[in-house]
């Protein structure tokens, strides 16, 4: 494994270590980033200075320009942020899809106005944004959408309905694709941005399996596009949606590490609930066996995740490792899901109610909720479609791209 | 791809333009064909060593680079590509690692040296069994006079035929199974009371069966301490299951690439079959694999070359990993092709049998899981 740095990076190491001290409101020590709860309570004293610090500071998007409020740094810096973050107990307040998906793509394609005017509150975390993709009759035929935006002098009229908008009840503004022609499918679609809060707007969240989601509908009535809010060229969205599909799986993939099946390490787990033979092996050896699997493949998965990163940073050019990151981390992650319900026996079947701990209430939520990982953000059978044809050159009979 | 060093760069792209050019895979079908008993082409051996592939991970003062395990799994790698059989693993990886990690100077400067010129074949002995299970060692080293005296039997020995030096693995004290009381010795294969029953394998390289019937040795034979030899034995072990995972790594990305150029050409219901879904997805499955395979052997090999205490769990872990991906994209391999990968004639075959043995080589899937889990404490 190579180090990332030498003394200068030490030298920051100190600098973002005694920052975060100062800064950082010790009550929150080891507590769950807030952004993380599907159902948002509002923040509390320690948490809004928490946030207002990283913001002013523009340490939550490390990597980001400094001219619009990010802090400027060197990606090596920005892991010794997120390591001195760990180390403290605390979390990044600067989150959600403004940074995960919206800010990368609109530093790529923005503006100079629109880079100032919408990078900032992302950076201070004051607005949060959703993401109005998919449509009823356009899921993985992402391009089929038909949500549509008719020209109005200096604004553009949306009326359509968006769904799986994650967070739009909690959202400020929205970055949408709309059609702008019909003549065309995928050279018929525009980016564009508006605000949330205006008549005609209204937001449903959809129940799913797991309980209560972050998913909404969201139906638009003549809500209202400025002009200005028109990123890349008229009809020219399709691009700038595809780089932000990359953004957004990269983030889905990276992500994937412990979020499901509760805090303890899957073998731990199995221990507690399965015991071990005189050996001090599992007791169950065909679950012993699937748990080492699950275990080596997620080993495998991390392994890759370091080795897509060093080539990037190398000699090797762009990582073709990167292209089965989803894939290979949602199966990985639904695996482990599946496998701690088992584990778990009867009791990681407990919906609510205090005949189940906390780690067995979150499997089962967890297990429900996971098996969407494989379907949004691009479903497997797509990624399996993008791998097919970008990756290996294999033919594409179904003529979209 | 690891990031490499322009050692590493020079290396892979010297073995890769030598396996191109002088050893494609219809040179293992010839040695096939001629049915040598070696298991290897001598001659392809020479210029192997030549170019000094037997001396890469051997120290400069014993004739050898030292330019480490990735080094040499880059070789092992491009190697495998093309199925070339070389005794570069048994000899330049796993007996010199087992002569570097406990040999004394007099050892190492006696036998390190033309292991690494390529004029002695050196191999391990290690195995009484179907299985690999190097602890159950039944094989008996007593004292005799100033030296020791050996009986017992070993299994599918790699390039016994050829070999010139076997490291054995022997018991002095203890029963089989116990880790304590197991010694290594370095036993020449002209010693009396050696002999051989070499092995007609179904990959067609070469391996023996070797007995030792009151083997005399000298004091000297004896590599580190009496009855300490299984720690140098397990690290070398895991040398050798890293290296042999690097050939696998270059043999699998091989077959898939075959069979990719295949689904490009072969048309049925007037299009190629390469278009139809069903084959693409599975196609994308065995690339996925592929990559977290790379992943993990090469990770493997870079802890061996950092001597992270890492090494057995990585070592684990990647031979597990990279034998489930080759099974898999073996067997697709003749699938895939259809009728002609059921044929001799196509090379699909070669792969499938070859992805077994290595599969079997210092410990399967089943043996690497469970020691996996064993060493996280599950």
């Amino acid at each position: 494994m190579a180090d990332f740095g030498g003394g200068d990076l030490d030298a920051f190491r100190a600098e973002a270590r005694s920052w975060i001290e100062a800064n950082f409101p010790p009550a929150l020590k080891g507590k769950a980033n807030p952004m993380m709860r599907e159902e948002r309570s509002k923040p509390n004293a320690d948490q809004e200075t928490w946030r207002k610090a990283m913001g002013e500071k523009g340490w939550g998007v490390p990597t980001w320009p400094a001219a619009y409020g990010g802090g400027g740094l060197s990606p090596a810096q920005g892991r010794v942020i997120q390591q001195e973050l760990g180390r403290a107990g605390a979390y990044n307040p600067i989150g959600g899809m403004g940074v995960m998906m919206f800010g990368p793509t609109l530093l790529e394609y923005g503006t100079e106005e629109q880079k100032q005017e919408h990078i900032p509150p992302i950076v201070r975390g004051d607005l949060q944004w959703c993401q109005g993709f998919s449509e009823p009759g356009a899921g993985s035929d992402l391009a089929a959408l038909q949500c549509k935006a008719e020209d109005k002098g200096d604004h553009y009229l949306v009326n359509g309905q968006k769904i799986w908008t994650s967070g739009a009840q909690y959202a400020d503004w929205c970055f949408c694709l709309v059609r702008t022609d019909t003549s065309k499918k995928h050279e018929g679609i525009s980016f564009v941005l508006f605000t949330m809060h205006q008549p005609g707007v209204e937001v449903r969240p959809i129940p799913l399996i797991a309980g209560n989601s972050p998913f909404c509908e969201t139906f638009l009535t003549d809500a209202r596009a400025e002009k200005k809010d028109l990123v890349g060229p008229l009809n020219g969205g399709w691009t700038i949606a595809k780089r932000l599909l990359q953004h957004e799986r990269s983030g889905l993939s990276g992500a994937g590490g412990g979020g499901y099946g509760g805090a303890k390490p899957l073998p731990k787990l199995a221990k507690d609930y399965v015991g071990v033979d005189e050996a001090g092996k599992l007791a169950d050896s065909d679950l012993r066996t699937r748990i080492i699997m699950n275990e080596i493949d997620g080993r495998a998965f991390q392994q890759t995740a370091v080795r897509a990163m060093m080539e990037a940073k190398g000699n090797s050019g762009p990582s073709a490792a990167t292209s089965i990151m989803k894939n290979a981390g949602t199966r990985w992650m639904q695996d482990k899901a599946e496998l701690t319900l088992e584990v778990m026996g009867h009791q990681g079947l407990g919906w609510e109610g205090d005949a189940f701990n906390a780690d067995e209430l979150t499997a089962v939520r967890s297990w429900l909720g996971g098996k969407a990982t494989t379907i949004y953000g691009g479903s497997q059978e797509v990624q399996n479609n993008i791998i097919s044809k970008r990756i290996l050159g294999l033919p594409d009979l179904t003529q979209h791209n | 791809m690891a990031v490499l060093n322009e050692e590493q760069s020079m290396l892979r792209d010297a073995a890769k333009s030598w396996v191109q050019e002088k050893s494609p895979v219809t040179a293992f079908r010839k040695m096939r064909d001629s049915g040598v008993e070696l298991g290897y082409d001598a001659a392809a051996w020479n210029e192997q060593a030549e170019m000094g592939w037997a001396g890469v991970i051997i120290p400069e003062e014993f004739g050898g680079s030292n330019f480490g395990y990735l080094s040499l799994g880059l070789i092992l790698e491009e190697m495998g590509r093309t199925l070339t059989a070389s005794p570069l693993l048994a000899s330049g990886l796993a007996a010199a690692s087992a002569l570097i990690l406990g040999g004394d100077d007099a050892q190492k400067g006696e036998y390190l040296p033309k292991i690494a010129d390529g004029s002695l074949v050196a191999t391990l002995a290690v195995d009484e069994g179907a299985h690999h299970a190097p602890e159950k060692v039944a094989l008996t080293a007593e004292k005799s006079g100033a030296g020791y005296k050996l009986n017992g039997k070993k299994t599918f020995v790699l390039e016994g035929p050829g070999a010139g030096l076997f490291v054995v693995s022997a018991r002095t004290s203890g029963k089989p199974g116990d880790k304590d009381g197991i010694s290594l010795f370095l036993v020449p294969a002209d010693a009396k009371g050696v002999s051989r029953q070499n092995l007609k394998l179904a990959d067609s390289r070469g391996a023996s069966n070797v007995s030792f019937d009151n083997v005399e040795v000298a004091a000297g034979a004896l590599l580190g301490a009496e009855g300490k030899g299984w720690d140098v034995l397990e690290k070398t072990l895991d040398r050798a299951r890293a290296g042999v995972s690097a050939e696998m790594l270059g043999a699998a990305v091989q077959a898939f690439e075959t069979t990719l150029d295949y689904l490009k050409v072969r048309v049925q219901f007037g299009q190629v079959i390469g278009s139809f879904q069903a084959l693409q997805h599975r196609a994308a499955k065995m690339f996925t694999d592929l990559e977290l395979a790379r992943s993990a052997v090469e990770a493997a090999l870079q802890a061996i070359d950092a001597d992270s205490p890492d090494v057995p769990e990585l070592v684990s872990l990647a031979k597990a990993k990279m034998g489930d991906t080759f099974h898999l994209v073996s067997n697709e391999m003749v699938q895939m092709h259809g009728g002609i990968g059921m044929t001799d004639a196509h090379d699909a075959g070669f792969y499938m049998k070859r992805a077994r043995a290595a599969e079997a080589a210092f410990g399967s899937q089943s043996y690497h899981r469970d020691r996996y889990a064993k060493i996280q404490g599950y």
